[in-house]
C-alpha cells in the first residue's frame, strides 16, 4: 500500500510505530565530530522526523544494531556460564539501499558461512525490519551503482521524505497502523539512483590472480596508510571480530567473554602465539581488504562484498580513496592482459 | 539459543611434562574426533585459544600445549580434577581415506607433531591400512623433544629419522634441519609416495620445496596450517586467506591448494 503523509502525519506514524519498535535512523550526535565542536551523523534511535539527518551521509553504518562494537557473549559467575539477555523490542532500521544490501552481506557471513549459524547475530537480526529510505541523489563518494547495490527489494517499507508530501510504501501489513488508514492513499514505487559521480570498474575475477599481490601499487599504500582501521569500523560490510575475556573481580569468580570489532588494517590482526604474523606492511593489508571486498567474497558467495557506500573514503585521515584503488587495480590488470 | 560459542566443561585427568614449555594434557572426553581437528579451549575470564587434538580414545582427549600466554599460562597452573572449557571439534583433520593403501611419509617439526600424532599412531597400529610408513621428526634441541616414549615405540616399528637443529654430547640421533634429511628416506617410486608435513611456517616452506625437488608430486603432499582464530566457525575473519577460511576448509590442505594460499 502507498500513502502520502504530511510532516505531522509522518510524526504521528512514527509515534504509533514507536510503541512497538525502536526506530533507528541517521541522526545528529552533537559535538562528536572529527574536530571538536562539530557534529557527527550516526545511526541512532529517533522519535520524530526532525531528528533525522538526510542531507548528509552517516559517518558510521547501522551495523552496530546487529553487531555491537563490543558484545558480551557470556557472563561467568562463580562457575556458571550465562548468556546475556538483550532488549527484545523489535527494531525498524531506516536506511538507504547501499546499507540494506550491506546488511545482507553481514547476514551471509554470520548465517551462511560454514554450517554453523552465529546465534548472537541471528537473535538480533530476527528483531530487525527495514524501511528503505529512497535515495536518488547519493553523495560525493558513493559508487553503489557500480557495485549493483543501488537497488534493494527486500524491504518491509520504503519512504520518500518530502516535506508535507512524504510518500510511504508499506509491504509488511503489521506496519500499517490505525492512523495510516486516515491518510491519503497514493501509489508509490521508490526510485533508485542510476548514476553516481564516481564510477568504479571492478576488475573481472577471472583476470585476477596472486601475481597482482606483488604489484608496486600496494607499496604506495604502505607509505600512505597509517593502519588506523577507521575504514573498517565505518564499513557496513566489515564483520570481523576478536574474542576477549575479562575478569571483573580479583578472585576470578566474576568475568565475561566478549567479542569486539576487529580491523584487518590494524597491527596484530593475524598475530599468533610465538610471534608469527602475516601482512606486516600496511600496503599488504590494503591489498587484503581490497581483495576481500571485490574478489574473494564474490568467489565464495556470488556477489561483491563492497556495496560502494563510500564511507571508507569519507573517514580516511590519509585521504585514501577505495574507489580510486579499485580503478587503479582495474587499469593495472587491463594493462597486464594487454587490453 | 542454539549457541555455537557455548563452552562445555572438560575435566583434566592427568598431565605429562614434555619439555620446559610443553605439557601434554589429558581430559575426560567421550566425543568422536578426527586427528588434526582442533578445539577452542578456554578458561572463563582468561581467554580462548585454538588447540589441536593430538590424541583420543573414546574416554580421553589429549592435547600437547606450549605455554606462551594468558590461557596457556593459566592452564599450566591447573591440577588434575580441575575443569577447563572447550567447544569443537572444528576443521577437517587428517581424513584416513586420503591415505588408504598409500606409501606414507610423515614429516613433523616441533609442536607440529601434536596434530599429526594420532594419525601416525593409527598408521603404526594398523599397518595394513597403508602400504608403508616412514617418519621424520625434528626439534630445535634435545631439550625440545616431545613424546619421547611414543617416539621410541614408533622407532621400533617403522623407519624413522629423529633430528635436532643442534645436538649435544649425549644426543644419540641425527642432527640438522628437517629438509636436509628428506633425501635419506627410501625414495623408491617417489612419485607415488604420499606425505604429510606439519610444523612451523618456515619448516613447512622449505620442506615442501625439498620434497618437490626430490620428485614428490604436489597432489600427494598434505600440510596443516596455523592461523589466528577467534571463532573456529567462519565468522571472525581472522583465518581467512583469499576466499578460503582455514577454520572451515582446513586446517589440513592438499599442497595444490595450499600453494595458492598467500596471506
Ligand atoms: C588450528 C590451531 C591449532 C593449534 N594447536 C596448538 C597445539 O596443539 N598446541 C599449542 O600449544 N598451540 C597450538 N596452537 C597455538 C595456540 O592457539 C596459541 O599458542 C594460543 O592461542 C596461545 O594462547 P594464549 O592465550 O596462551 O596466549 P596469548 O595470551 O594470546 O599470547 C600471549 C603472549 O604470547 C605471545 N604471543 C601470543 N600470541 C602471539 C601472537 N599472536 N603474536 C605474537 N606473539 C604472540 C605474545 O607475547 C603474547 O603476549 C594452535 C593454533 C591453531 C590456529
Ligand atoms: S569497502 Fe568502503 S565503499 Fe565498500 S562497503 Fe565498505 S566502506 Fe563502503
Ligand atoms: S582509514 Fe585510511 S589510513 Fe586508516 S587504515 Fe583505512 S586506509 Fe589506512
Ligand atoms: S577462525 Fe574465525 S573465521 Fe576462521
Amino acid at each position: 500500500m502507498g500513502y502520502e503523509l504530511t510532516q505531522h502525519q509522518l510524526n504521528e506514524y512514527f509515534k504509533a510505530l514507536g510503541s512497538d519498535y525502536l526506530l533507528v535512523g541517521p541522526i545528529r550526535e552533537k559535538a562528536k565530530g572529527t574536530f571538536s565542536d562539530t557534529d557527527k551523523i550516526v545511526y541512532g534511535v529517533f522519535e520524530v522526523f526532525e531528528d533525522l539527518v538526510l542531507e548528509e551521509k552517516a559517518f558510521y553504518s547501522p551495523k552496530e544494531f546487529l553487531l555491537p562494537i563490543r558484545e558480551t557473549l557470556f557472563h561467568f559467575i562463580d562457575g556458571q556460564i550465562m548468556e546475556p539477555k538483550i532488549d527484545t523490542k523489535p527494531i525498524l532500521i531506516f536506511a538507504r539501499p547501499c546499507d540494506l544490501n550491506g546488511i545482507r552481506r553481514l547476514d551471509t557471513i554470520f548465517l551462511k558461512n560454514g554450517d554453523i549459524k552465529d546465534a548472537y547475530y541471528e537473535r538480533r537480526r530476527n528483531l530487525v525490519k527495514y524501511v528503505m529510505i529512497e535515495c536518488t541523489g547519493g553523495f560525493e563518494t558513493c559508487f553503489c551503482v557500480s557495485m549493483g547495490s543501488n537497488v534493494f527489494s527486500d524491504y518491509e517499507a520504503a519512504i520518500r521524505f518530502d516535506g508535507n508530501q512524504s510518500l510511504l510504501e508499506v509491504v509488511d501489513p503489521t506496519l500499517i497502523t490505525e492512523g495510516l488508514t486516515q491518510v491519503t492513499v497514493r501509489d508509490f514505487v521508490p526510485k533508485y539512483i542510476h548514476e553516481n559521480d564516481i564510477n568504479v570498474n571492478v576488475p573481472s575475477m577471472d583476470k585476477i590472480n596472486n601475481s597482482i599481490f606483488e604489484h608496486p601499487l600496494w607499496k604506495e599504500y604502505t607509505r600512505r596508510c597509517i593502519a588506523c582501521g577507521r575504514c573498517n569500523t565505518s564499513c557496513i560490510t566489515c564483520s570481523c571480530f576478536t574474542m576477549q575475556d575479562v575478569e571483573v573481580s580479583d578472585d576470578g569468580l566474576l568475568g565475561e567473554r566478549r567479542r569486539v570489532w576487529a580491523s584487518c588494517h590494524i597491527k596484530g590482526y593475524t598475530d599468533m602465539a610465538g610471534g608469527h604474523g602475516f601482512r606486516k606492511q600496511n600496503g599488504e593489508r590494503m591489498r587484503f581488504k581490497t581483495m576481500h571486498k571485490i574478489n574473494d567474497y564474490h568467489r565464495r558467495f556470488g556477489e561483491h562484498m563492497c556495496v560502494g557506500c563510500g564511507r571508507c573514503d569519507d573517514v580516511c585521515p590519509e585521504y585514501i580513496s577505495f574507489s580510486k584503488c579499485i580503478n587503479k587495480l582495474s587499469e593495472i590488470i587491463k594493462e597486464e592482459n594487454h587490453e | 539459543m542454539n549457541n555455537p560459542y557455548m563452552p562445555i566443561p572438560y575435566i583434566l585427568k592427568s598431565t605429562q611434562i614434555e619439555t620446559e614449555i610443553d605439557t601434554t594434557f589429558v581430559f575426560e572426553a567421550n566425543d568422536r574426533f578426527i586427528g588434526g581437528q582442533f578445539m577452542q579451549l578456554s578458561i572463563p575470564g582468561v581467554g580462548e585459544a585454538p588447540i589441536s587434538i593430538s590424541d583420543f580414545d573414546g574416554d580421553t582427549l589429549t592435547m600437547t600445549i606450549r605455554k606462551v600466554g594468558r590461557v596457556t599460562d593459566r592452564l599450566f597452573a591447573m591440577k588434575p580434577g580441575e575443569t577447563v572449557y572447550m567447544r569443537g571439534p572444528y576443521g577437517n583433520g587428517f581424513k584416513q581415506e586420503w591415505f588408504k593403501d598409500k606409501d606414507m611419509v610423515v614429516i613433523a617439526g616441533g609442536t607440529g607433531l601434536a596434530p599429526v600424532k594420532n594419525t601416525i599412531d593409527a598408521f603404526v597400529s594398523h599397518p595394513d591400512d597403508i602400504k608403508s610408513l616412514q617418519i621424520i621428526v625434528g626439534f630445535k634441541s634435545p631439550r625440545d623433544v616431545l613424546f619421547e616414549q611414543t617416539l621410541n615405540h614408533w622407532q621400533k616399528k617403522v623407519p624413522m629419522i629423529i633430528t635436532v637443529d643442534q645436538g649435544d654430547d649425549t644426543w644419540p640421533y641425527d642432527v640438522g634441519l628437517i629438509p636436509s634429511h628428506i633425501k635419506h628416506l627410501d625414495l623408491t617410486d617417489v612419485a607415488n609416495k604420499t606425505v604429510i608435513v606439519v610444523g612451523p611456517p618456515m619448516m613447512m616452506k622449505f620442506t615442501t620445496l625439498e620434497l618437490l625437488r626430490l620428485g614428490f608430486i604436489e597432489e600427494n603432499i598434505w600440510v596443516s596450517f596455523e592461523r589466528k582464530m577467534s571463532c573456529g566457525i567462519g565468522k571472525c575473519g581472522h583465518c581467512k586467506i583469499d576466499e578460503t577460511y582455514v577454520c572451515l576448509e582446513g586446517p589440513v590442505f592438499n599442497y595444490t591448494k595450499a600453494k595458492t594460499l598467500i596471506d
